[in-house]
């Protein structure tokens, strides 16, 4: 993990798209999509029924490798206000077992408004810490430092040859924009208008590989 | 019927009487007839006199091909003789083109004679009206059954044969084909339970012999190239000696090449047009209604048009560059003068030396009369998921009975009791170990055996994404005013900016911008650079590969070659060596400051490629730092910075144990195949191209599905079916396996001083250099493409 500033303090990003405040001891991450699966299984889509433990467990991984104290989810962290209800056995104690160790705040986001269930944490509709706000959509002309989720940017390049595609953070001056972190989450393209026209200019995809910060300018 | 024959002047042929007597004894049969004999009305015969002798209502015969162009054209040339003997017999076509009113009136009021595809019939057995249908059905027909006994449409006709053989007790099967090269297998395929006996074999008279002959523009074959690109003058002055020609062309991207390098030298103005499965339907479409009405000259073109209607006015087929196989060729051959006692006409470009001792074994091979060897094997499971749900859709069935019934279906004749209640696990709640779905089920096991859906709207899901051709994701080509010209795929695309010139659709195209899921054009003047659309490359087949191999070690075959050849194998054997038939040859050399190793397997691109990525990640291994490789049919060049003193240990078949497996999970391969059956096994929804996306649908990454099925259940059925598939199709495991096995044993490895004759075709197209695949090179790519962004933003 590399350092890099935002809003005058450092973080560290993950490759999988989880970002570290060592100020704060916090970790946050965005965009959980926990039980998109089962959620598609009503309408007889059955994907592998795993997609929850597959992301709390690399949820779990990150927290225990950076020591963080508390967790910060920028919202859709269930797929729907019924999600956490359908948490298979393995799945909620794992849910649990980290919600009850941590300092879990649960951003709401517009997938899992008025949430039926949380294992734990506290909801809240935005947070501000060190003047930088933490809420699950950009808001266009908001005037403090934000950080989001909502839009799972990712960065797709052609590479002498090959197809690269990759989750990545947005960053503007004052705006950074989550990747999702749920392992069946698809993405948006980081040049999509409704990214660029979200962020303003000067902003750049920030695409965490295992030794360092890629910074690539995207034109708006 | 005689009248019709007397009063057209015409007698039938022996095989046409044959067939009728066969159908008056209620037997099935395998026609083999060559192009022009009339096999498609042999097939028919037996329906026409039946229905004319007793005519009745419901339909009586069904004919399954594997184009719709064809079944439209069969109709056309039914309906003329139909009427002219005045028999009350309709025939109509029903294929993904029919208007969905005129469909729902063929299940209640069905034609005697119906014109499909297999999936269009798979979707037909889906409704519940089905059984009442085709009860009283009594021939089906399958023509060009060549085309279908070894892929998964193939798959999906074998499994509705086989259901309409319950539903239609006593059907009489019938397949026709004109190049068949084993009779007795396809006689087994058709037949229920795999009863040869069952089904007759009626081989038609031969036709006249075709006139082929290999074109060398000057007496000069380029050292490297795979295209004929050079001949394009040639072939020009072909097209303008003939009525009308058809250039055969191995990719879609070469025939984007060839036709602009024969627009280049049509001094004449001739009209000549393009045709591949990339242009749009309806250029499409119109090339063939030009052909048609004979007014063009000459038509590029691809395998898009191997099989196809026919065109009775092509008098010349000319193969740009080797024809990989003799079936192929005498196929695309036989697309010349569809009359059977005149000799098609067909004159073979070969690109470099090698496709030169390749087209002479294609010419030596049809002479012998010996065709591509067939390659059936076993039927996919996700096919077999979709087929289940299908019949599920129509009513309840019992496990037995369906299982007993899959079974006789060739394919799936050696299908496991507990494999069959996989699939229908699958089917039902998605097959996983974790049972977490038992409350959405898409089937319901009720007493006794017998499963039904579990509500409707499965039924409508089911036809919606039914089909066996799952189609890479496709961008529009468009110009500004909305006209469109085709689809690219997505990778391809992807590989575009504004401001970059490509070939399409014949026409230098300027990319203006992607909008959506277009790609906005205007037309170029500017040298444009190729469309490399994806999709699979042919190997060439084994026997022509024996057959090369041959003439390497037979001196006193070499008369025969034009100067060039014979010269480029003599300086080979004086300052290397020309191996034995039986040999692998490999050779060591340096060249500008790298170190090659060369060898000539013969066993087809697709296994050289697969074997180059192995190789050099273990040069990579043994420190040997490896650059990169290059394939071709013939053999494979691997380059690095450190001498290969001993290539032995590159070779052991241990590779296929160790590296073989990783590289395949890691790769996209197996992300590819896992998409494929993930969309025909049903667990996602197609993507229907063009169409907006309901609200309610979404497209998911296979590949996130991929990942989390592998880490969680990697013996899952979908994992194992996508194996199958990247074993079986995409690696050409088998040939690769030969391979390897055989290296350690019949290696003969040469240190030459520099680089020798027979590496040249292989060396001149390095500078394509192949990156290894997987994500640690994804990621030196984005640090280069990082530092390069850095380097040109610096000011």
């Amino acid at each position: 993990m590399v350092p890099f500033s935002f809003a005058g303090e450092t973080f560290f990003a993950t490759v999988d798209g989880a970002l570290f405040w060592p100020e704060q001891r916090a970790l946050l991450v965005a965009d959980l999509h926990l039980e998109k699966a089962s959620w598609f299984a009503r309408i007889g889509q059955f994907l592998p029924p795993y997609d929850s433990h597959a992301t709390l467990t690399a949820l779990q991984a990150q927290v225990e490798r950076t020591g963080a104290t508390r967790l910060f989810c920028l919202g859709d962290s269930f797929h729907d206000r019924f999600g956490c209800d359908r948490l298979p056995a393995e799945a909620r104690e794992l849910l649990i077992s980290l919600t009850s160790r941590l300092d879990w705040t649960w951003i709401v986001g517009n997938h899992d408004p008025g949430f039926a269930g949380h294992c734990g944490g506290r909801l809240a509709e935005e947070v501000a810490i060190c003047g930088i706000v933490l809420r699950h959509e950009a808001v266009r002309d908001e005037p403090r430092p934000e950080m989001s989720g909502h839009f799972h940017p990712k960065l797709r390049l052609h590479l002498k040859g090959r197809n690269v595609s990759r989750r990545c953070f947005v960053a503007s001056p004052t705006k950074l924009i989550f990747p999702a972190f749920g392992s069946l989450t698809g993405g948006l393209d980081a040049h999509h208008p409704e990214i660029l026209g979200n962020v303003g200019n000067g902003a750049a995809a920030l695409v965490p590989v295992s030794d360092r910060l890629l910074r690539f300018p995207l034109a708006a | 019927m005689a009248g019709w024959f007397e009063a057209k002047g015409w007698q039938p042929r022996r095989h046409q009487r044959e067939m009728l007597e066969l159908a008056r004894a209620g037997r099935s049969a395998v026609l083999v007839a060559a192009t022009g004999a009339g096999k498609t009305l042999a097939g028919f015969l037996p329906t026409i006199c039946e229905l004319g002798e007793q005519p009745r209502e419901g339909l009586h015969t069904l004919y399954v091909s594997p184009l719709k162009a064809l079944a439209v054209d069969v109709q056309r040339n039914l309906i003329g003789p139909i009427d002219e003997m005045g028999l009350p017999i309709r025939v109509e076509t029903r294929t993904g083109d029919t208007p969905s009113d005129r469909k729902a009136r063929q299940r209640v009021r069905p034609p005697q004679v119906l014109l499909t595809t297999p999936e269009s019939l798979s979707l037909l057995l889906s409704y519940g009206e089905s059984a009442q249908m085709f009860a009283g059905l009594r021939t089906i027909v399958i023509d060009e059954l060549h085309g279908f006994a070894k892929d998964k449409r193939g798959d999906l006709l074998a499994l509705a044969v086989s259901r309409l053989g319950t539903l239609a007790p006593g059907l009489r099967r019938v397949g026709l084909s004109a190049t068949i090269s084993d009779p007795d297998a396809y006689r087994a395929w058709l037949a229920p339970d795999g009863d040869i006996e069952a089904v007759d074999l009626i081989v038609g008279d031969p036709g006249a012999e075709p006139e082929l002959s290999i074109l060398i523009p000057e007496g000069k074959i380029p050292w490297g190239g795979h295209s004929g690109r050079h001949a394009a003058r040639e072939v020009m002055g072909l097209i303008a000696q003939h009525k009308t020609s058809l250039v055969f062309c191995n990719t879609r991207s070469l025939a984007e090449l060839i036709f602009q390098d024969l627009w280049a030298v049509n001094d004449a103005s001739l009209p000549i047009g393009i045709h591949h499965g990339s242009l749009a339907r309806e250029a499409r479409r119109k090339v063939e209604a030009a052909m048609a009405a004979g007014k063009l000259r000459g038509l590029v073109c691809t395998s898009s048009l191997d099989l196809g209607i026919d065109w009775g006015d092509v008098e010349l087929v000319v193969q740009m560059g080797a024809p990989k196989g003799s079936s192929r060729l005498l196929q695309r051959i036989g697309r010349a003068n569809h009359r059977l006692d005149e000799a098609s006409q067909g004159s073979i470009v070969p690109g470099n030396r090698f496709e030169y001792l390749e087209a002479v074994a294609a010419l030596d091979a049809i002479d012998a009369g010996e065709l591509d060897p067939e390659s059936f094997r076993a039927g996919t499971l996700d096919v077999l998921a979709q087929h289940i749900l299908a019949v599920a859709c129509a009513g309840p069935f019992h496990q037995d009975d369906l299982l007993a019934e899959v079974r006789s279906a060739a394919p799936y004749a050696g299908l496991k009791d507990e494999t069959f209640d996989e699939v229908l696990n699958f089917i039902a709640t998605g097959g996983y170990a974790l049972k977490a779905y038992d409350r959405f089920r898409r089937l319901v096991p009720e007493a006794g055996g017998v499963w039904r859906i579990s509500r409707p709207v499965i039924a409508q899901q089911h036809r919606l994404n039914a089909g066996v051709i799952v189609e890479q994701p496709l961008l529009t080509v468009r110009f500004r005013n909305g006209r469109k010209l085709g689809t690219i795929e997505e990778g391809y695309a992807s590989t575009l900016s504004p401001g970059d010139h490509f070939y399409f659709s014949g026409l230098a195209l300027e990319v203006e911008q992607f909008k959506d899921t277009d790609v906005i054009v205007r037309a170029s003047t500017k040298d444009a650079r190729l469309v490399t659309y994806g999709g699979q490359r042919m190997s060439m087949t084994t026997h022509l590969a024996n057959r090369v191999r041959q003439m390497l070690a037979d001196r006193n075959d070499w008369h025969r070659f034009p100067d060039d050849v014979r010269d480029w194998l003599e300086v080979q054997s004086e300052r290397s060596v020309l191996p034995e038939p039986h040999q692998l040859l490999v050779e060591t050399f340096p060249h500008e400051g790298r170190h090659y190793m060369v060898c000539y397997s013969f066993e087809g691109w697709n296994a050289h490629q697969s074997l180059g990525m192995l190789i050099t990640r273990r040069m990579e291994t043994a420190g040997l730092k490896p650059l990169g490789y290059v394939a071709n049919d013939y053999g494979l060049a691997c380059y690095g910075l450190e001498p290969i003193g001993d290539p032995r240990p590159l070779f052991s078949p241990d590779i296929l144990e160790r590296e073989f497996v990783d590289w395949v999970e890691n790769s996209m391969l197996l992300k590819n195949a896992f998409r494929e059956v993930a969309v025909i096994g049903g667990l996602v929804e197609r993507h229907h191209p063009g169409k907006k996306k309901s609200g309610k649908q979404v497209s998911f990454s296979t590949d996130l599905i991929y990942d989390v099925l592998r880490r969680y259940e990697p013996q899952h059925l979908l994992l194992r079916a996508a194996w199958e598939d990247a074993r079986q199709r995409m690696t050409e495991l088998g040939r690769l396996v030969r391979l390897v096995d055989r290296a350690a044993a019949t290696m003969l490895h040469v240190e030459v001083e520099r680089v020798t004759p027979l590496a040249i075709p292989l060396m001149v197209i390095i500078g394509r250099e192949a990156m290894p695949q997987g994500s640690d090179a994804d990621e030196t790519l984005l640090v280069q493409a990082e530092a390069l962004a850095g380097a040109a933003m610096t000011v």
